[in-house]
């Protein structure tokens, strides 16, 4: 087994007293693809902006490349950005699809990434559009900006969260094609937010089912649907508890 | 008096333009940021301070020249310190003061409008992309830009073509303090139409030229 790049222990995360994500142990491996599959309002997106470093936990430790972060300690800038996300319903700037492609990248005060700008535009198959208004393009388009503003920066660690829902088949395969791609060529660790069972199935190495903010089962991709140990593991892989 | 280039006119334009775009200046310094910080943050007092900003946009101008008037005159408590930083009455730098506490609260309420209005989503996804703090709050008033400027043109517009504040703090003295609004008012009432009407038509043509240049600014944002 490789070595972990997060290592979750007794994590708590509460909302005006009320407790959505109570994670006692989690580790992610460097360079797996790791789904978090479960139902809505399961924590799976409060555990991603935990591990993107955009809200601390109410109590317990995130170790993340052996850097502690908690409550009260923040994460250096360094390694908050060796970390990014892909929303389910992304936010472009009102800018070019090629500005909003280099943002990341012009965050870090590198203004001068063209080479790196026009790869992540090919990638994802959005070259041609470089120069339109980022708000004339279609959901699934934009989806793959957003996938395009990511990959530019060669995260360590990206956080997919539902980065599929919505889309068309098309853009589904597309999507999950680059994603594969950067996990198999990249080495990029991956976290996958899904409610798509087929999906976790298609892209993960190891799949962890939450519920109620707690972490159920966690095992490797055929074990977790061929032979779960828990009951609940198997209702949601047969789609009876998805919703 | 326009075309034969009257001396005395573009004295008083250049005063004008003086007095309303350093106030204008000054009023965008404090405006924006205090807009931003109030669209952004939750903090104890926000809504204080918000209902107090809101105060500040209807505020007549007139009270804020008497409260101008009553803090730089000798007995009040800004005049008496003599201090060389502090504008004495009857100069252009009282006619600032009191030109910049009329447009800073239009400049942060409507820049807390406009940040209020940008997706809060995109907060989280700039910070996603390794943003700083600063970094978020630029990004988010970037994309308010168009509303930001119009704060920037409604504060300008309230200065531009104010008279009662200017009128008490700044005296209308010739040569000294006289702007283009005070001098429609001493024209009228001196019975010279005609003058007042010409100088009106000036006051006038700089507002939209001001303004054409600030929706110039606004870019390609404004068609979008």
């Amino acid at each position: 087994m490789s070595e972990p790049v997060y290592q979750l222990n007794q994590v708590i995360k509460e909302y005006t007293g009320r407790r959505v994500l109570d994670v006692d142990h989690l580790n992610i491996q460097r360079g797996e693809i790791f789904a978090l599959v479960g139902p809505s309002g399961a924590g799976k997106s409060t555990l991603l902006r935990l591990l993107n470093f955009l809200e601390p936990p109410s109590s317990g430790l995130i170790c993340f490349l052996g850097v502690e972060y908690s409550l009260n300690r923040p994460m250096p800038l360094n390694l908050h950005r060796r970390v990014t996300t892909v929303f389910q319903r992304p936010i472009l700037l009102n800018r070019s699809v090629w500005d909003n492609a280099g943002y990341g990248l012009r965050l870090r005060g590198r203004r001068d990434a063209t080479v790196q700008v026009r790869a992540a535009l090919e990638q994802v198959g959005l070259a041609a559009l470089a120069r339109q208004p980022a708000r004339t393009l279609s959901g699934g388009e934009a989806q793959r900006v957003a996938l395009a503003r990511a990959i530019v920066l060669q995260p360590d660690v990206l956080l997919l969260d539902e980065p599929t829902a919505n889309l068309d088949p098309y853009n589904v395969g597309l999507i999950e094609e680059i994603v594969r791609g950067l996990n198999r060529d990249q080495g990029t660790t991956m976290v996958l937010v899904t409610h798509n069972v087929f999906q976790a199935k298609r892209l993960a190495q190891r799949v962890a089912l939450l519920l109620e903010g707690q972490v159920v089962e966690i095992a490797g991709v055929d074990e977790f649907f061929r032979s779960p140990r828990d009951p609940r593991t198997a209702a949601f892989a047969r789609g009876e508890m998805v919703y | 008096m326009i075309i034969s280039r009257d001396p005395a006119l573009f004295e008083i334009v250049a005063l004008s333009l003086r007095v309303s775009g350093t106030a204008l200046l000054f009023s965008t310094l404090i405006g924006i940021p205090l807009g931003a910080a109030l669209g952004l943050r939750r903090f104890i007092g926000r809504r204080l301070v918000i209902a107090l900003l809101y105060t500040g946009m209807g505020f007549p101008p007139v009270v804020i020249g008497l409260f101008v008037y009553l803090m730089l005159s000798r007995s009040g408590p800004l005049g008496g310190l003599n201090s060389p930083v502090m504008p004495a009455l009857f100069t252009p730098g009282a006619m600032v003061v009191a030109q910049s506490i009329i447009a800073f609260p239009l400049v942060a309420g409507f820049t807390m409008a406009a940040v209020m209005g940008v997706d809060p989503q995109l907060r989280q996804q700039v910070r996603a992309l390794g943003a700083t703090p600063w970094q978020t709050t630029l990004a988010v008033l970037s994309e308010a830009r168009v509303g930001v400027i119009v704060a920037v043109i409604a504060g300008f517009g309230s200065i531009i073509s104010e008279v009662g504040a200017v009128m008490m703090v700044g005296g209308n003295i010739e040569h000294r303090t006289r702007v283009l609004t005070t001098a429609i008012v001493l024209e009228t009432r001196k019975g010279n139409f005609d003058l007042a009407m010409a100088i009106s038509i000036v006051l006038l043509g700089l507002a939209f030229i001001s303004n054409v240049a600030m929706l110039r600014l606004q870019g390609k944002a404004f068609n979008e």
